[in-house]
């Protein structure tokens, strides 16, 4: 924040004070302006917008204070500097009470006059990088790992923008690894209920009872081993989103509890008679068929329709390989900070490979190559040997020419020579060979036996 | 050709002139003319404060300047105060004709210590270019080192040089082409 982005306003009756902190603050490149009263100093406060507002607490007409009071009625966060002739510690306490930043007993000291201004503005600054922050918060933001530039990415976060502004439960259908709970993530965090919790419960890995107790938690004793009370997931989501992972997989009781917990928005815990109210909204992915399922009657017909408000599909990454390299260059990034490596990027003959190849394990499987890669990486570019454990094929061939096995041979029993220095007991004992064999050998490939002589 | 006007008002001895002249000259590139005006501090004179306003005693430097004036030095050895604060070592307005140092709290004297000719000198010095900078547009700079960074103590002072550094020294030559 540069100087001239503060503005200040100076209010005092007194020329002389006026002029004298209109050039000092002019010097350190302030925007100044003044008034010498209270009710021109309102008209340019209407005006324009002021950061700091230094005023004389004796003044005729409406005195400081009470333009103090005036002042954070038309803007709470402007700071205001109070100046008194007289060191009169209860007006100074009472508008210091009142919201003013600090005060200064005239004439003041340059340098507390210094240090004064330079806390002020340094407050302004965190106002405006806080301000800031909110609206970065608060306007539509999506995780790196949801790229998309290819058409069915870029329906699915139109898609994400339009549910978010809304209640509506959201049905998210995709594979394995294609970022379902990122896509719930990114629904929550663009919600209302951003500031509250977003509960996931992946169904799929609880037993009905379990799954029960889970998300509607359970009373001390509701069953054995229920020692204490606990509260479920549902009760956590209060306010917030509860994110229902492979609901494909629930049972038929859970199906009808579900279904009266969508109608109702109360549950009672599992062994209790009190019913509780619960603010949520549903969000739920799943990997199955919901449709086949409805009509092979293993899926609710009205809890399926209760729960597919708005659908989003996510493609798999076969089917948006235009998005690859962007993804791929996402988790560089994003494994660069976490591992500390100077890897920047990925080279063209490397993505190329990532981009013939269909990735059943969709974005979690890339996202696993890269970090794997990412720890192999030597330069500050991935290259395709830094994938050799997933491409092996396509590992570049070593230097060296394939060599006949005479020639493995003759070249291992020189390498064994050269390391026993020539004893010939000592070389045939570490290549389990006779001595006789290997004088053979010798003779055969007319070795150096580092004697001095060629063994004929 | 434009001259800055060095005014020494009431000082008594001026040992200190050339090289505050050399220096005012290889700073801004214009030469140096002393003049002699008749300025009254009596009427700046604070009886309260028993110090002497600033800005009552700058407005009768720039009072009719020599025609070929580029900007007026005046320097005075008094203890000089503007009505919002305790003190000031001088006053220039930015963008303006004339400037103002004084010599009272530039010297070790007022502090208690040994008088030292040489560092009242280079004290002198640096203020006379910090103001006529503000006189030629330039504001507070942050760079530590730069004669333009504000002084709020005489070791302020001290710690700084006696040059603008490189963004001062740019837009020193912006404004004066201007100009």
């Amino acid at each position: 924040m540069k100087p001239s982005d503060i503005a200040i306003l100076i209010v005092d009756d007194e020329a002389s004070i006026r002029n004298a902190l209109t050039q000092w603050f002019e010097m350190d490149g302030y925007r100044v302006s003044s008034a010498e009263d209270a009710n021109s100093a309102l008209m340019k406060l209407q005006n324009g917008p002021w950061d700091i507002v230094m005023l004389d607490i004796k003044m005729p007409g409406i005195d400081g204070l009470e333009l103090q009071r005036r002042i954070k009625k038309i803007d709470k966060d402007i700071i205001t500097i109070i100046m008194t002739a007289f060191a009169s510690v209860d007006t100074s306490i009472q508008g210091l009470k009142e919201g003013a930043f600090d005060y200064i007993v005239k004439p003041v000291d340059p340098d507390d006059m210094s240090h004064l201004i330079r806390n002020a503005v340094e407050q302004r600054r965190l106002y405006y990088e806080n301000l800031k922050l909110k609206q970065h918060i608060e306007g539509f933001s999506l995780s790196d790992e949801i790229n998309g530039e290819s058409p069915a990415m870029k329906k699915v976060i139109e898609k994400i923008a339009e549910v978010s502004q809304t209640e509506s439960t959201v049905i998210i259908k995709g594979e394995n690894g294609t970022g379902k709970e990122l896509i719930a993530r990114a629904i929550h965090s663009n919600s209302n209920r951003r500031y509250f919790p977003m509960v996931t419960l992946n169904c799929g890995t609880y037993s009905e009872g379990l799954l029960e107790s889970e998300l509607f938690g359970h009373e001390k004793g509701a069953f054995p081993g229920a020692l204490y009370r606990r509260q479920g997931r549902l009760e956590m989501a209060d306010k917030g989103t509860l994110f229902l992972d492979e609901i494909g997989q629930i049972g038929e009781k859970m199906q009808k509890d579900l279904l009266r917990l969508i109608e109702t928005r109360c549950f009672t815990r599992l062994g209790g008679d009190r019913e509780i109210d619960v603010n949520f909204r549903i969000i739920c992915a799943t990997t199955h068929d919901l449709e086949s399922a409805v009509q092979a009657g293993t899926f609710r017909k009205d809890l399926y329709y209760r729960l597919n408000v708005v659908t989003i599909n996510v493609p798999p990454l076969r089917e948006r390989k235009l998005d690859i390299p962007a993804i791929a260059r996402a988790f560089i990034k994003r494994f660069a900070q976490a591992m500390n490596k100077n890897v920047i990027d990925i080279t063209n003959d490397t993505l190329d490979h990532l981009l013939a190849y269909d990735w059943p394990g969709n974005v979690r499987e890339l996202r696993n190559v890269i970090e794997r890669a990412m720890v192999i990486a030597k330069g500050n570019l991935i290259e395709l040997t830094d994938l050799s454990f997933f491409f092996p094929s396509a590992q570049t061939p070593a230097d060296d020419s394939i060599l006949s096995l005479e020639e493995v041979e003759k070249n291992h029993i020189q390498k064994v020579l050269e390391l026993t220095h020539g004893n010939i007991v000592q070389a045939a004992g570490i290549l389990k060979v006779s001595r006789l064999t290997l004088y053979n050998k010798i003779k055969k490939y007319k070795l150096k036996t580092f004697k001095g002589d060629m063994e004929a | 050709m434009a001259y800055i006007y060095i005014l020494p008002i009431e000082t008594g001895s001026t040992y200190w002139m050339e090289p505050l002249e050399k220096s005012i000259q290889r700073a801004f590139g214009y030469p140096i003319k002393k003049i002699s005006r008749d300025i009254s501090l009596e009427k700046a004179f604070d009886i309260k404060r028993s110090q002497y306003n600033s800005s009552q005693i700058l407005l009768q430097i720039i009072h009719d300047p020599p025609k070929d004036a580029a900007k007026v030095l005046g320097i005075v050895n008094t203890d000089l105060f503007i009505p919002i604060l305790t003190f000031v070592f001088g006053e220039a307005q930015l963008k303006g004709p004339g400037s103002l140092v004084s010599l009272h709290r530039l010297n070790n004297k007022f502090y208690g210590l040994p008088e030292n000719g040489a560092l009242l000198t280079e004290r002198l010095i640096k203020e006379s270019i910090h103001e006529l900078g503000h006189n030629f547009g330039l504001v507070h700079c942050h760079d530590p080192k730069c004669v333009m960074r504000s002084s709020t103590y005489v070791e302020d002072i001290d710690s700084k040089s006696h040059d603008l550094c490189q963004r001062c020294r740019n837009t020193f030559i912006h404004e004066k082409r201007k100009a």
